[in-house]
């Protein structure tokens, strides 16, 4: 395979992970308070959370994928497919992340809270301060691994149109004739890329020791 | 004089179980009250109504003259204060707990200044002075840097005091500080705790430490069965003939090799 075509690969892996990077900050984001909603005695947050939930984990990204791409212009939302990707990436991965951190978020130990409360914590600063950084530490295993999959999963965007590093090996192989040369660069690719993600998971599980040898 | 707090016929349930039956308590500013009780009194409970930490079932408390949580009206009725209000009543008081809860993922000097950078709104260099001011009190200023997981017992909970302290309580809870210790690490707490009791600190100290109670409280509840039973003095409660359910208690203590505490 030549070297013209690696780069174009190479280029197109560049917006798989930004579109991936894009979708696991916001995931995680939106999966904390998701998963904080689920966790609350108020019916009104907790329903909404559980439905969502439900949904996003229970109908397939693809499926999801196609759904938003053609959504969103009925909703009078024209943008570039790229977005409604990311979009489709990111509700799906905080649903998981949400799952994942409830255990996080119920691990806490009561008198850690207590102890904010009596220092006049209101409950927003509670919940960012002592309770997500807490939950966060505590399943950073399963988040790293729930990254890991949507940075893969993000090979399905392709059917909204987006140009990311599957489809642009589908691309180059139907016009060179060498699928096999060209699926294999791929998935090296991929390979590396979450080779990369696992090492910075294991470099935030050191520096998240808290003193612990 | 207006108490620093005063209870009036608390009771709180848990479901069919009654473990506080009515108490009535006041405790003067300045002074250390020291309860007392075996396990399953109430006294701990007790403690944590004061924190607002539990909710009593009936009854009222107020701390500085104003109302803690609930306020009673004319008829009788109690209705939930706002959130806000039980905020700024609560700013008065500091909790130590058993197991001194101090966030792990913090050192001991982001312990003791997080309250007063997110809560009080202090710049950082301020609440770290202030913070480090008060790990110097209770003789920590070379640990700040360290986490909560590096420390032993005894200096957890010194930094936990550290920590309450630095938001300026007018009154200082303390719920069994030294009971998850091992014993020559209480010595450490304890003396910091006389320490500010000296000061004038207005202290209420759950404690299986009657030494303690006996020499620094300036009065002594007992209680039995969520039943303040006795209430005075250390001369008064400790004197001799005891209440019967007091020396009971009392001889626990003696089986334990601290008779020469009484």
């Amino acid at each position: 395979m030549s070297w013209t075509l690696f780069l174009l690969l190479v280029k197109a892996s560049g917006l798989t992970v930004a579109i991936s990077a894009i979708a696991i900050v916001i995931g995680l984001t939106l999966g904390m308070v998701v998963s904080a909603g689920m966790l609350s005695p108020n019916l009104l947050l907790s329903m909404p959370s559980r439905v969502f939930v439900s949904f996003f984990r229970g109908v397939p990204l693809l499926v999801q994928l196609l759904l938003i791409y053609n959504l969103l212009p009925l909703l009078g939302l024209n943008v570039p497919s790229v977005v409604a990707a990311v979009a489709g990436l990111s509700l799906c991965t905080a649903a998981y992340q949400a799952e994942n951190l409830r255990g996080g978020f119920l691990s806490v130990p009561r008198g850690v809270v207590e102890a904010a409360d009596m220092a006049g914590f209101r409950p927003f600063q509670l919940f960012w301060r002592i309770r997500v950084p807490i939950a966060f530490k505590l399943t950073l295993p399963a988040l790293v691994s729930e990254a890991i999959m949507i940075l893969k999963s993000s090979s399905l965007v392709s059917v909204v149109g987006v140009v990311e590093l599957t489809r642009m090996a589908q691309d180059l192989a139907s016009s060179t004739y060498k699928p096999l040369d060209l699926y294999a660069a791929a998935g090296g690719l991929y390979l590396a890329i979450n080779w990369l993600m696992a090492g910075l998971g294991r470099l935030l599980e050191r520096r998240l020791r808290w003193g612990r040898a | 004089m207006i108490a620093a707090v005063s209870v009036t016929g608390l009771v709180k349930r848990f479901g069919q179980a009654e473990v506080l039956r009515g108490i009535d308590l006041e405790v003067p500013a300045g002074r250390v009250t020291c309860l007392i009780g075996p396990s399953g009194s109430g006294k701990s409970t007790l403690l944590r109504c004061l924190a607002f930490l539990e909710e009593a079932t009936e009854g009222a408390i107020l701390i500085g003259g104003e109302p803690l949580g609930f306020a009673v009206t004319p008829d009788g009725r109690r209705t939930r204060l706002p959130s806000g209000r039980i905020r700024a009543v609560r700013s008065q008081i500091g909790m130590v707990f058993q197991h001194f809860n101090l966030w792990p993922h913090m050192t001991a000097l982001g312990n003791v200044s997080e309250a007063l950078k997110t809560v009080r709104r202090l710049g950082r260099s301020e609440a770290d002075d202030r913070a480090m001011a008060q790990l110097r009190k209770v003789g920590l200023q070379n640990r700040a840097n360290l986490y909560p997981s590096q420390l032993s017992g005894g200096q957890q909970q010194r930094v936990a005091i550290a920590r309450a302290l630095a938001l300026e309580p007018k009154i200082m809870l303390f719920d069994e500080p030294t009971s998850s210790l091992d014993p020559e690490l209480t010595g450490e707490v304890l003396n910091v705790m006389r320490a500010l009791a000296a000061d004038g600190m207005t202290m209420v100290v759950v404690s299986h430490e009657i030494g303690f109670a006996a020499s620094v409280g300036h009065q002594i509840a007992f209680l039995d069965h969520g039943q303040l039973l006795l209430r005075g003095t250390p001369q008064e409660v400790f004197r001799k003939p005891r209440h019967a359910r007091l020396d009971q208690f009392l001889d626990t203590y003696l089986d334990r090799g601290a008779a020469m505490l009484l």
